[in-house]
């Protein structure tokens, strides 16, 4: 399914979408042939970041990532906060929670409202303000009308760690840990982009996370982390328990979701478990220590909703089995953006 | 957070009732097979992993319950016909993809056919109001959907506006099923939904001619365990009857209005549906007052040109047509999951969203899955 998934002449939306075929296309186009510099964490681990040994036993944990999102402004957010936090908890994810700094560059269709642009850049300085984190150097481009949808950012972040964690260190009996509700930003943005009228307040969790991460590092052994962004929970899960050679067995009443997004998901018939999370990590820990671990999560204010919603099992390793309760059956890991059900 | 459980989702009602699903199957003290004919109830069946919580002696096999999957190829092959020769084709978006003998209608609109999603029937006539160009609608559905389609032609819609029916009709679908041999099949599910329009009396003569149970059931997890339970007992007893586990929507003489509507405007054909066979009284036709109204009397449909091209070499290996009449399942398919996978379907059933194979695939590709690997 791999080779077919990233077969084809051409890349499609699925080649982005954060699941099996972009994992492929990764693999196959730009991982080949290249070598990780030694004792690093390179672009062969395919993490949320690159880890680089200074050589005093910490090391440099750097990561970037562009950003488009339609529409550019939803409720909780917009496409700034998500840079900033974007970057911040990709390094966060690596272990690394002190961000050094941050790079931005942005580039922006002409004809753009200048003070979108404005919106934007105070939306990056609050959500760095709330990650401790400053912008350093950046760069800026104007494309002609038409060769961009409005605005595309790129986050890049440095920051330094004495202990990497990875997505790939789950063992049989670990717990899985989420911090939080799952699918608010996936929704939300769903919502928005369709037009949809739904009762209740429906809003992008995006958030930094290095706070939070901090608190848990600190509290016990977590064995792997990563955050659920787009492909959301299936698509982590299905990455961590894969490159881990674990199974995950899923609970699905203890997956902690908001009365508003049951009631989105049921109407539109997507999964809350295969949309984007912007302010959540699913984390690996060792059994003994996920009680000390959730009860740090949960004295945070990004965390007070943590749950433990799964094991890791030595069974069917690389696949997720959900429990939803009435029975069990397979995770799916989703293939594409969801896309809503009207009728 | 702690919203209150919906209140046909309930886990330990679920246990208590898969309990008494395997007393009913251990009185049978054989192997049993049970048929719903409902992309819906197999939807819900798949995404709370019920069949993990059934007996193992127990089969729920999913039969021919997907209107766009039984839609046959000459039918498609009319709607791109249509379409190749000027004429807007509005559609469910499941139709698009569904193969004809040569080209599906997303390949007739890449070729420049004008092919249109609608999301009902009403949206079809908004379309044809807002223009002067033929609009005909390509309608698919069972006598639940057809019941719109026929409300809309009641309501007289716009000079401009024709119907191309591949609307079905399930009872006389299950007949054939209950007559296949390898199914081995002791009793049916019938869908509320279609019930609640038809009325659980017409199964009456269905249970007689046959001498198999049938439950009617609804499409929460709850509603259909029940179901089950009661069909299994009825099916142990070898007792065949009629019986309505959806009160609360289906009643013995169903939507009276509606049933009217429907029979004022359409008519039973018999015809073939793909995969299945000869459906005796299968299909809903547009009646002879209504022939302004069909797109089959209205234009003269030219077939011809779309019968010059071989079939794709991989639909050799299909199975659908199996799996529609309940005889193989998709995880017996060679393609399932491989060379045939939503984005790139090969069969009917992994186009439409009522499909076994897209419904099996999206919820993790194995719904009966235990805890051996």
């Amino acid at each position: 399914m791999t080779t077919r998934a990233a077969g084809g002449d051409r890349i499609t939306l699925k080649h982005g979408a954060g699941g099996p075929a972009m994992r492929a296309l990764i693999e196959q186009l730009f991982v080949k042939g290249v070598e990780d510099p030694p004792g690093s964490v390179g672009l062969s681990a395919m993490d949320d970041g690159a880890a680089l040994p200074l050589g005093d036993g910490r090391f440099l944990v750097l990561t970037t990532d562009s950003h488009v999102v339609s529409p550019l402004f939803f409720p909780g957010g917009d496409i700034g906060r998500l840079a900033v936090c974007g970057t911040v908890n990709d390094l966060a994810m690596m272990g690394a929670t002190e961000v050094l700094g941050l790079t931005c560059a942005v580039v922006v269709e002409e004809g753009f409202a200048r003070a979108d642009l404005a919106r934007v850049h105070a939306s990056m300085r609050e959500a760095c303000r709330e990650a401790g984190a400053t912008v350093v150097t950046g760069d800026t481009k104007v494309m002609g009308k038409g060769q961009l949808d409005g605005l595309i950012l790129n986050t890049a972040g440095v920051a330094l760690t004495r202990k990497v964690v990875r997505d790939n260190g789950l063992r049989a009996g670990d717990r899985i840990l989420v911090t939080g509700t799952i699918g608010d930003h996936g929704f939300s943005v769903l919502v928005a982009r369709n037009g949809l009228e739904l009762d209740g307040e429906l809003r992008s969790d995006v958030a930094p996370l290095n706070g939070l991460i901090r608190a848990a590092l600190a509290a016990g052994d977590i064995t792997a982390m990563k955050d659920p962004t787009r492909g959301g929970l299936s698509s982590a899960l299905h990455e961590m328990a894969e490159k881990s050679g674990v199974g995950v067995l899923l609970e699905e009443k203890a997956v902690p979701l908001r009365q508003e997004v049951r009631a989105a998901a049921e109407l539109l018939g997507i999964d809350p478990l295969q949309v984007a999370n912007e302010g959540k990590a699913v984390l690996g820990v060792r059994p003994e220590a996920a009680g000390r671990v959730l009860a740090a999560l949960r004295a945070h204010p990004l965390g007070r909703n943590a749950a433990i919603v799964g094991t890791c099992v030595l069974e069917n390793p690389g696949r997720v089995v959900l429990d939803t309760g009435f029975g069990k059956r397979l995770l799916a890991e989703p293939e594409g953006d969801p896309q809503p059900r009207i009728c | 957070m702690s919203a209150p459980q919906i209140q046909f989702r309930d886990p330990q009602r679920a246990k208590a009732l898969a309990a008494a699903l395997q007393r009913a199957v251990d009185r049978a003290g054989r192997r049993m097979a049970l048929m719903h004919v409902c992309g819906s109830h197999e939807q819900a069946i798949a995404r709370y992993g019920l069949r993990s919580a059934f007996p193992r002696e127990l089969d729920v096999i999913m039969g021919p319950g997907c209107p766009v999957c039984v839609t046959d190829l000459p039918e498609v092959d009319e709607a791109v016909a249509l379409a190749l020769q000027g004429v807007r084709v509005a559609t469910y978006g499941d139709m698009l993809r569904v193969p004809g003998t040569s080209r599906s209608l997303a390949d007739a609109r890449a070729e420049g056919g004008k092919v249109e999603v609608v999301y009902g029937v009403s949206e079809a006539v908004r379309l044809a109001r807002a223009t002067t160009e033929e609009i005909v609608f390509f309608a698919s559905g069972f006598e639940t959907t057809a019941v719109a389609t026929a409300a809309e032609i009641l309501r007289g819609p716009p000079k401009n506006f024709s119907v191309l029916s591949a609307h079905k009709y399930i009872p006389p679908a299950m007949e054939i099923v209950a007559t296949v041999p390898e199914t081995r099949i002791e009793g049916f599910l019938a869908a509320g939904h279609a019930a609640s329009i038809t009325g659980w009396g017409i199964f009456e003569g269905f249970v007689a001619r046959h001498r198999l149970p049938v439950v009617v059931a609804g499409f929460e997890p709850l509603d259909i365990l029940a179901a089950l339970v009661r069909l299994a007992e009825l099916a142990a007893d070898r007792t065949p009857a009629v019986e309505n586990l959806y009160p609360r929507c289906v009643t013995r003489e169903g939507n009276l209005p509606a049933q009217e509507q429907l029979w004022k405007v359409f008519q039973v054909e018999g015809g073939h549906w793909r995969g299945i066979a000869d459906v005796p009284d299968g299909n809903l036709r547009l009646r002879p007052e209504f022939a302004h109204l069909d797109a089959r009397r209205r234009f003269r449909i030219d077939l011809e040109r779309l019968r010059d091209c071989a079939p794709d070499a991989l639909s050799e290996h299909c199975i659908c047509g199996k799996i529609m009449s309940g005889i193989a399942s998709p995880a017996s398919c060679r393609l399932f999951g491989k060379e045939c996978v939503p984005d790139t379907p090969v069969g009917a059933c992994m186009v439409s969203a009522e499909g076994t194979c897209r419904i099996w695939h999206q919820y993790g590709g194995a719904p009966q899955w235990r805890t051996a690997p």
